[in-house]
């Protein structure tokens, strides 16, 4: 058996490993190996955020905004470079950390007044566009299609189930009678839902130890 | 039968026989059919449809926790893309997967320039990196793709890029192949791009996340699916390779009825614990 020579794939087996071991015991191998993934994961992301959010679209646009001035300085950004506007988001952005001083944190909501403004205006109008109306017209099917009994069947069905599933949800009157019988058909097709979901969740969670195990026995040990 | 003994078995024995019928597929593997299903079909059907040279935008939305599913899929994507001779831009809007996303893009890249075709980054493939904003970004790309991504992941200007030449915005890709890992993934590109520019679509998603939009592909807004591991096996054995999840299916099968043996074990011991109480 040839086992890997790269440190890199040694040290990921080893810490592969010591996750696994939490499997048999709480243990201090394991809790090495979570406390080091929680501090490189949170380097990593304080680092790759300063460098691609902070650096690329506030710090380099503004140098080259009130930079590139012959006479130079803040005061004398081109009127036409847009990039000079930029010092209101930054401003915003400066005043979200005020949430740690608790004298002046209400100045905090100014600029999430206009992160929560922006981005329930992009989320509504995708949803609305992209969720409702498209999907509310794919439900808009004809329950008879001439000459093909099976998407005729399946037409149906999917009518029905549609129709029960959300009379489950109307809870403004009580279950009973036609109600009733007509919600329970559609408690069916919700568990059947929530199996398939059940089914894909339990494949991705095995994939992920699929690939961990590809890892050891390929990368590692080479066993194949 | 002592069910009793069921009730108090030690879990750490279902982990061993899950990780032996897991292991064993992989040393051994079993070759159990796959059989392609007609999302995956779809999939394969919605590349092959798109014109050979074409620029085709491929968000690989993802990080390392979802490698073993979205990886064997972004690799069979782009053997298929770099086949029809197609320009795959690639773009990253979550900040822990752009050096999985580079690297894999560079291995695949780097089969072709072993074969002997000469791929060139920034003329036949791009890699644009991660760009914070979720479906900021997604909305600024509508203006142009070089305004939302001044520059590449190599820092060069992607205004000056030869493969960017006669791309724009959303209109000049007549396709956008989503690997999508969760939020923001498949659903926004949906929301965002689909449903505003009407640029044609299809998905390959991670197992969980996939019932989530299989709506879509029943309302035509996405023209095909690749759920999880099973959906890019399928997709390798419809391009005839024999990927790592093909390698992993054998095991996810027999994984599968293990579970599907405990959950029914589990209720009949429930049961008779139930019956046993009356009587």
């Amino acid at each position: 058996m040839i086992v890997s020579h790269d440190l890199g794939v040694w040290l990921a087996a080893l810490l592969t490993l010591f996750i696994f071991s939490f499997l048999y015991r709480d243990n201090p191998l394991y809790k090495f190996a979570e406390h080091l993934f929680v501090g490189v994961s949170a380097g990593y992301y304080v680092v790759i955020n300063y460098w691609t959010v902070i650096d690329s679209n506030l710090i380099q646009p503004l140098r080259a905004a009130f930079g590139g001035h012959p006479e130079g300085g803040p005061w004398h950004a081109s009127l036409g470079d847009y990039r000079g506007w930029l010092v209101l988001p930054g401003i915003l952005g400066v005043l979200l950390l005020t949430r740690m001083i608790g004298r002046i944190s209400w100045a905090s909501r100014w600029a999430l007044a206009v992160i929560i403004g922006v981005y329930a205006g992009l989320k509504t109008t995708g949803f609305a566009q992209g969720d409702l109306v498209a999907q509310v017209q794919a439900s808009l099917n004809p329950l008879l299609i001439p000459g093909d009994l099976w998407a005729s069947f399946n037409a149906l069905l999917f009518t029905v189930g549609l129709l029960s599933s959300l009379l489950y949800f109307f809870y403004s009157r009580e279950h009973r009678g036609a109600l009733g019988w007509t919600s329970k058909i559609g408690i069916w097709f919700l568990m059947v839902s929530f199996g398939a979901g059940y089914g894909y969740t339990v494949m991705s969670r095995v994939s992920l130890l699929i690939g961990r195990f590809q890892f050891l026995f390929e990368d590692w040990l080479h066993l194949r | 039968m002592n069910w009793r003994s069921l009730e108090k078995l030690d879990r750490r024995w279902l982990f061993l026989a899950m990780a032996l019928l897991v292991a064993g597929p992989l040393l051994w593997p079993v070759g159990l059919p796959i059989v392609v299903s007609s999302p995956v079909q779809r999939f394969h059907d919605a590349i092959a449809a798109v014109p050979d040279g074409s620029p085709v935008l491929v968000p690989c939305d993802f990080d390392p926790g979802s490698r073993p599913e979205l990886i064997p899929m972004m690799k069979t994507v782009l053997r298929q893309l770099f086949d029809k001779k197609c320009r795959p831009i690639v773009t990253c809007l979550w900040p822990g997967g752009p050096a999985l996303v580079d690297q894999t893009l560079e291995s695949v890249a780097d089969e072709y320039r072993a074969r002997g075709v000469p791929l060139e980054s920034g003329v036949d493939y791009l890699d644009l990196g991660y760009k914070s904003g979720n479906e900021a970004v997604m909305v600024l790309m509508g203006q142009g793709i070089a305004r939302a991504f001044p520059r590449d992941l190599r820092g060069r200007e992607t205004r000056s890029l030869p493969i960017l030449r006669d791309v724009g915005d959303y209109s000049s890709i007549p396709l956008l192949v989503s690997i999508s890992g969760g939020y923001p993934g498949t659903k926004e590109w949906v929301q965002q791009v689909n449903a505003r520019f009407h640029l044609p679509m299809v998905s390959g998603c991670t197992a969980v996340s996939a019932p989530e939009y299989y709506p879509y592909l029943q309302s035509g807004q996405l023209r095909g699916l690749l759920g999880g591991m099973a959906g890019a096996a399928e997709y390798e054995k419809l391009r005839g390779e024999k990927g790592s999840a093909t390698r992993g299916m054998d095991a996810q099968s027999l994984a599968h009825v293990f579970i599907a043996l405990c959950i029914v074990l589990g209720n009949v011991v429930q049961w008779r614990r139930g019956t046993g109480g009356r009587s």
